[in-house]
């Protein structure tokens, strides 16, 4: 399953609108350590029930990138009822991301 | 039970597991994050044989693939502790315990901290580790590197091609790099080099603003990258090996430590170069020590 992309047209209606959890990865084609996390994150997002991932290319929407405060990529936001709770920088394993996610 | 139990999926971990696994041998490769290591950060890589200008990332989905081919396990998740002897060491991990009759250590290096107080707030918020990763956010910005070897260079040329200013500050009033890197970041005209200089707090509201430098002067950028070298990751992970001055595991070039079946490849050894080559051959000598070791058992 690939991860659904999402941009400042639709960003409101698919995270801060979801009725559970969003992580959304921040990330953009010329990071490698993005390109490393995303079969990591497209794993995670066929197990995972309790929450979904969406993927924000920052070079296509620099506006969410900056309305969010990222800098530095991969960042992963958690979202829950419309506003962040959490967040991680960097490639990070399957396990972290899920106990991050876990609470929501 | 696994018959080499490999801490670190980097090249010298990966090069290790396909060694052990062409062997006939049980392998698993313990990693925390993705398995590539280090290299999946370089845009290119132009001095390893016969790969000229292979992307790091490329290089390390190689390297995975041809481990998983050979039916390594792969366990993600992160090591806490190993205790044991030669025929039985017991990994903990967050999420459980496993076996190994030996062990290969190749967890490589972390970029060294500057160690200030604010450094942890600015993460992600103006302070990175990584331009390759991050430069692309401060477009049109002035920013700075600290350090003045090699890494630090490299990122001020590439930096130079995105930022408006960059200023290269070093602690010392010698750069380190390689003259050819230093030549190609003098010949930019937005490339200012603050020399003798140490910074001393890092200044701002949600995000870096200032540096403040040891003589008192401040400099207003909106990103810090930090250059200023390594430090070994993983050496103390089992009691009783002997780590030098800066904490690498003491190893000849026969990649064996002071402990029976404990190996150690990579960038975590003591060794005088720290490169790609050099990490797949340490793979390969500790695997085939393993190897060894095991048959004779």
């Amino acid at each position: 399953m690939s991860i659904k992309d999402v941009n400042q047209a639709n960003f409101d209606e698919v995270v801060l609108r979801s009725t559970l959890p969003v992580l959304v990865d921040f990330n953009a084609e010329w990071c490698p350590p993005c390109q490393a996390l995303h079969p990591i994150l497209v794993e995670l997002s066929d197990e995972a029930d309790s929450f979904e991932i969406v993927s924000v290319d920052i070079d296509e929407s620099p506006e969410l990138a900056e309305q969010f405060d990222v800098s530095s990529i991969p960042c992963l936001v958690a979202f829950k009822d419309g506003a962040e709770f959490e967040r991680m920088v960097g490639l990070k394993p399957k396990a972290k991301i899920i106990k991050m996610m876990e609470k929501a | 039970m696994f018959d080499i139990a490999i801490i670190g999926g980097g090249t010298a971990g990966l090069t290790a597991a396909i060694y052990g696994a062409r062997a006939g041998k049980n392998v698993a490769v313990f990693e925390s994050t993705a398995v590539g290591g280090q290299i999946l950060n370089s845009s290119a890589i132009d001095n390893y044989p016969a790969l000229p200008h292979i992307s790091g990332l490329a290089f390390g989905q190689s390297l995975e693939k041809q481990a998983r081919d050979l039916a390594v396990a792969f366990i993600f998740e992160e090591v806490s502790g190993i205790v044991g002897d030669f025929g039985d060491f017991r990994i903990s991990t967050e999420d459980g315990e496993y076996h190994a009759k030996t062990l290969i250590l190749a967890c490589g290096t972390i970029p060294r901290k500057l160690g200030l107080a604010n450094e942890a707030r600015f993460e992600g918020r103006g302070v990175s580790y990584c331009a390759t990763c991050d430069g692309a956010f401060f477009k049109g910005k002035t920013v700075a590197v600290y350090g003045g070897g090699d890494t630090a260079l490299h990122e001020a040329n590439y930096l130079a091609d995105v930022a408006t200013k960059v200023y290269v500050i070093n602690r010392s009033s010698k750069l380190r790099a390689n003259p050819q890197l230093i030549t190609s970041a003098k010949q930019r005209d937005n490339i200012d080099f603050w020399l003798d200089a140490e910074i001393v707090d890092l200044l701002g509201e949600s995000h870096l603003e200032e540096l403040v430098l040891k003589d008192g002067r401040k400099l207003s950028v909106s990103a810090l990258f930090v250059a200023i070298g390594r430090v070994p990751f993983g050496s103390r992970l089992i009691a009783g090996l002997d780590l030098d001055e800066h904490g690498f595991v003491c190893a000849k070039s026969d990649c064996k430590t002071k402990l029976k079946g404990v190996f150690v490849a990579g960038d975590l050894r003591t060794k005088e170069l720290r490169q790609l080559v050099t990490a797949s051959a340490d793979g390969a000598v500790a695997a085939t020590s393993a190897v060894d070791l095991l048959n004779l058992a």
